[in-house]
This record gives structure tokens, C-alpha cells and sequence, in this order.
């Protein structure tokens, strides 16, 4: 890798490394100097490499030039008494030993995991959760975040000072939560990586790169959590399994003009049989345990839709998942898709009958394309007033395109 | 909105009263497409539950017989929660509720808080 490439790949997979060990170690209150120090030695990188290339070793050249930065804030500042004394008379060792600011790959996995409970705290909203995870766990700048949230830079980087500063006066403990407390805070946890998967999933940002990332890295860290025995449940398990089946279907759902490809016309040779594969892993992971989370039922709806052939078995099997999903997580999503397996599974009367009653999505676009689609072939007037509805109600251009094709569509099938 | 209980009742004597295990499963999909169905309108504050056949009836005096099912021919076989503006809508929504096509019947009835 050239230099050029090889410092944005380190940012990304090193920079939130370094700030979850400095700031465990710091203490929550100190989470800016953790990423100011952070920064700082890339800069330092980019230019020291530019002039005399790279080292042998760019990410142990980076650990050294943190953890000395990290040594000179506290020799400044009063935690060096609280933070290395102690150390350096029990061990005589010297402030510089990788003991001190540990930059071991354990250390890293554990401050990572810990610093993922501590940005989930209660305290915050769970719209600053995900952004801190995004700044802190995966290394993005506020402007990358604005984008894949569809937002300016001073607002999110606001959220995002608001959010740290709120940790800070709580005196957010930087742990593991005890046993008897995990099972709450991790569905914290969970409702963060899922919404940050489905960030990157469902995002109307035309910036397909930045949505995978997202994607990833919500894998990334829901991998984190499955790796690591106390967090390791059933529903962290249902949760990546979810994940995965969703991502093998990344590169079949978007052309190359980054529009969306609805579902019956993908190609599912573009569909990544490893990650479906990984999918059913962990799916079966997760069936220990009486619990069945949200995301047990969202990974199985998942999973059937990993097999393209339309069988009863498989409709029948989405329409109950989403009746259970429902009673418990009602979503507009949820009810929308319902009715699509109910006229798969029921019959398009039945779901026609049932689409009808959902008036409280009546302003969603999606409620008017699936109408189009049930009255598709059974009324073509209805469909197609159902289907100009939805193009006005449609807020991006990528949407309205998919609705203008499927209207398109009907008419070359009328004449 | 306002939260509506629906109570199940079945008739507990008679040829009628007593499922197999086969017309059990066969009455799951009615059930679960009809819960469904309200929880895809936002409607169903809780599943609720099945009630087994066996209990007791506390009267004054310590007086405890086996089953409300003396007196009357229905049991109450179940219960859920759902929310409507009005009961005429709640009454509404039960219209589809599968214990009607086995002979059993819903009451509606307006929760009000404690």
C-alpha cells in the first residue's frame, strides 16, 4: 500500500483503537484529549512520513508516538499521580513501558468493549449514542456522520459535544456493567448497532461507500460483542446474524448508479453465499436461551428471504414472524412488509382488505407503492392512482425513479 | 385512543369444548394473521394470553369452588388489550377475532385507570 492509501486505512482502523485505550485510561471526562492525542500523532504520520517514508512498522510507529504523547499530557497534568506513581513504584518501571499505556491487542478489544457500554449510557439520547459510536468506536469525522445522517457538520458536531459533555458530568464509568446489570445495558447496546447497520442500510445518502462502512462497522463491533463470553447472548448472536443476511444482499440491491433494485429483481448470483452462510451460523447461535428478541424474529424473516424461490412454506413462514414481530415492535416497515406476506401467503384480497385498514401510513410513499403492487393486475386505475401518490409523496430522487419504473411497467403491460 | 379489553369466551361443555392438538395448531394461524393484523394497524397494546381451563372461585366465607363454569356455559378462554378512539372501533377491530368462528363470542370493554 502507498503512503497516500495507507494513513486514510490506519485512520480508520487505528485512530479508535488508540483513543478507547487513552481514554479508559484517562477517564471518560478526558475523551477529548484521548482523540486531540490521537489526531495529533497522525498529523505527525503524514508528515514525518512524507519527508522520510514510511517505517518498518506504521501502526507500532503510531502506538510509540501516542503513548508518548499520552506520557507528556500526564506528566503535565495531575492524573500522573493518580495514573503512573503508583505504577512506577511498585514495578520501578519507567512511565515509557507499554504497561502503563497499554496498546496490547487485548487491551484495545477490552477499552473498545467498554467504551460501547459507556457511550450507550441511559443518559444520552440514542441519536448522540450512534453518533459518538460513529466518532469514538469507528474513528468518522463529523462531516462523514453528517452525511450518512443526512445532516450539516455544526449540527451533528454540536450533538456530538453536547453528548460527551453529558458523559463527562455523569461521570460515565468506563466498565463492564456487572452481570446483574448487562442483559439492560446491552439492549442499549444492540438498539445502537442495529440502528447504525440500518443507518448504513437504509440511508437516502447517494454515498454508497460511506453506507457500507457504516454497515461494517456495525458488524464489526456486534462481532465484538459475540467474541466476548459476557456479552456474547443469544440476541447479540440473532442481531449479527441479521446483519449478515442483510449485507449479502449489499451489492445485489444497488445498480451502479447507486439506485435501489427492489428485492424480485435482484440477481442473486450477486448475493454473498459467505455471508448468508455466516448469517445461518450465528442464527443458530442465538437459539440457546428461552428469550426470542426482536432480532431472533428479524434474523429468521431474514433468513427466509435469503431463499429467492417463492414457496407457501416461505410466505407463511415471513407473514407469521412479522404477526410476532408486530405484537411486540410495531414499525410502519413492519406492517408494510406484513401485508406483502399476507398477499403472498393469503392471497392479494386478503392483503388488499388489510392494506386498506392501515390509514395511519396513509402519507407514507411506501404504503401507496404497496397498493400499487396489490392492485397491480387486479385494478389497474387503483394501482396506477396509488402508484402517482406515492412519486408525490416520495421525498428523493432515487425513490420516485423506482415508482416512475414500476407505473412504466403496468402501462406497457396494459397495451 | 383509549385502551379496550377483549375478553374470549368459549363454550366448556358440550362435544365443542374440548381441541385436539390438530384443531389446536389449525386455530394458531386464525390467531396470530388476526393479532397481526391489529398490531399492522398500531392498535395492539398487548398479545394478552391463553387461560388454562382449571381454577378456582373465591366466595365470601372461604368459600372456594373449582370454575366460574357452574352457573354459566362460557368460559372466559383468553384476553388482549388493544386501543381504539372509541369503543364502536374497538368493537370494530374484534369483529375478525377467530373465537367467533367456533361458536365463542368477545366482550369489549373500556379500561379506565386505577
Amino acid at each position: 500500500m502507498q503512503e497516500k492509501e495507507l494513513i486514510p486505512h490506519l485512520f480508520r482502523t487505528e485512530y479508535s483503537k488508540i483513543v478507547a485505550v487513552l481514554c479508559k485510561l484517562f477517564g471518560i471526562g478526558y475523551m477529548s484529549v484521548a482523540e486531540d492525542i490521537a489526531s495529533d500523532t497522525f498529523l505527525i504520520a503524514a508528515e514525518t512520513w512524507g519527508l522520510k517514508g514510511l517505517p518498518e512498522n506504521p501502526t507500532a510507529w503510531l502506538y510509540k508516538v501516542s503513548r508518548n504523547k499520552a506520557i507528556d499530557f500526564l506528566r503535565r497534568h495531575q492524573l500522573y499521580k493518580e495514573k503512573i506513581e503508583p505504577h512506577i513504584k511498585n514495578d520501578a518501571a519507567s512511565a515509557e513501558d507499554n504497561t502503563i499505556i497499554n496498546l496490547s491487542a487485548q487491551n484495545i478489544q477490552d477499552s473498545q468493549l467498554q467504551m460501547m457500554f459507556a457511550i450507550c449510557h441511559p443518559s444520552i439520547t440514542t441519536e448522540a449514542q450512534i453518533g459518538l459510536s460513529l466518532n469514538i468506536l469507528c474513528g468518522f469525522g463529523a462531516e462523514e456522520i453528517a452525511d450518512a445522517f443526512l445532516s450539516n457538520k455544526e449540527t451533528i458536531y454540536k450533538r456530538l459535544q453536547r453528548a460527551k459533555e453529558k458523559l463527562r458530568t455523569e461521570k460515565v464509568a468506563i466498565e463492564l456493567p456487572p452481570p446483574h446489570e448487562i442483559n439492560n445495558r446491552m439492549n442499549a447496546v444492540l438498539t445502537t448497532l442495529y440502528l447504525l447497520f440500518s443507518e448504513g442500510y437504509y440511508s437516502s445518502s447517494q454515498n454508497t461507500t460511506l453506507r457500507k462502512d457504516l454497515c461494517v462497522e456495525a458488524m464489526r463491533l456486534t462481532l465484538m460483542l459475540v467474541d466476548n463470553g459476557p456479552t456474547n447472548t443469544p440476541a447479540a448472536n440473532a442481531l449479527l446474524s441479521l446483519m449478515c443476511f442483510h449485507a449479502s444482499r449489499f451489492d445485489a440491491r444497488l445498480n451502479s448508479n447507486g439506485d435501489i433494485i427492489l428485492y424480485e429483481d435482484q440477481d442473486e448470483n450477486l448475493w454473498n453465499t459467505e455471508l448468508i452462510d455466516k448469517g445461518k451460523f450465528y442464527l443458530s447461535q442465538s437459539s440457546h436461551g428461552q428469550q426470542v428478541s426482536r432480532y431472533h424474529l428479524e434474523a429468521a424473516i431474514a433468513f427466509w428471504h435469503t431463499q429467492k424461490k417463492d414457496t407457501e412454506e416461505k410466505w407463511e413462514n415471513i407473514l407469521q414472524l412479522y404477526n410476532r414481530l408486530l405484537q411486540t415492535h410495531y414499525s410502519p416497515i413492519a406492517a408494510l412488509n406484513r401485508t406483502y406476506a399476507l398477499s403472498k401467503a393469503n392471497g392479494k384480497a386478503a392483503a388488499i382488505t388489510e392494506a386498506e385498514k392501515l390509514q395511519q401510513l396513509k402519507d407514507n410513499h411506501l404504503y401507496h407503492v404497496l397498493l400499487g403492487n396489490l392492485y397491480t393486475g387486479v385494478d389497474t386505475n387503483k394501482a396506477t392512482a396509488h402508484f402517482q401518490i406515492a412519486v408525490q409523496l416520495a421525498k428523493t430522487a432515487a425513490d420516485k425513479a423506482v415508482i416512475n419504473k414500476s407505473m412504466e411497467k403496468i402501462r406497457a403491460e396494459q397495451q | 385512543m383509549q385502551d379496550f379489553l377483549l375478553i374470549f369466551r368459549r363454550e366448556h361443555t358440550g362435544p365443542q369444548s374440548v381441541l385436539s392438538p390438530e384443531q389446536l395448531q389449525a386455530m394458531m394461524k386464525p390467531w396470530q394473521d388476526w393479532l397481526g393484523s391489529i398490531a399492522a394497524q398500531n392498535k395492539l397494546v398487548a398479545a394478552g394470553n391463553r387461560l388454562a381451563h382449571e381454577g378456582n372461585v373465591i366466595r365470601p366465607n372461604n368459600v372456594i369452588t373449582n370454575g366460574p363454569y357452574v352457573e354459566i356455559k362460557e368460559a372466559i378462554g383468553g384476553y388482549s388489550i388493544i386501543k381504539a378512539e372509541s369503543l364502536e372501533e374497538a368493537t370494530e377491530l374484534s369483529k375478525g377475532c377467530p373465537i367467533l368462528m367456533v361458536g365463542g363470542s368477545v366482550e369489549v370493554r373500556t379500561i379506565i385507570a386505577m
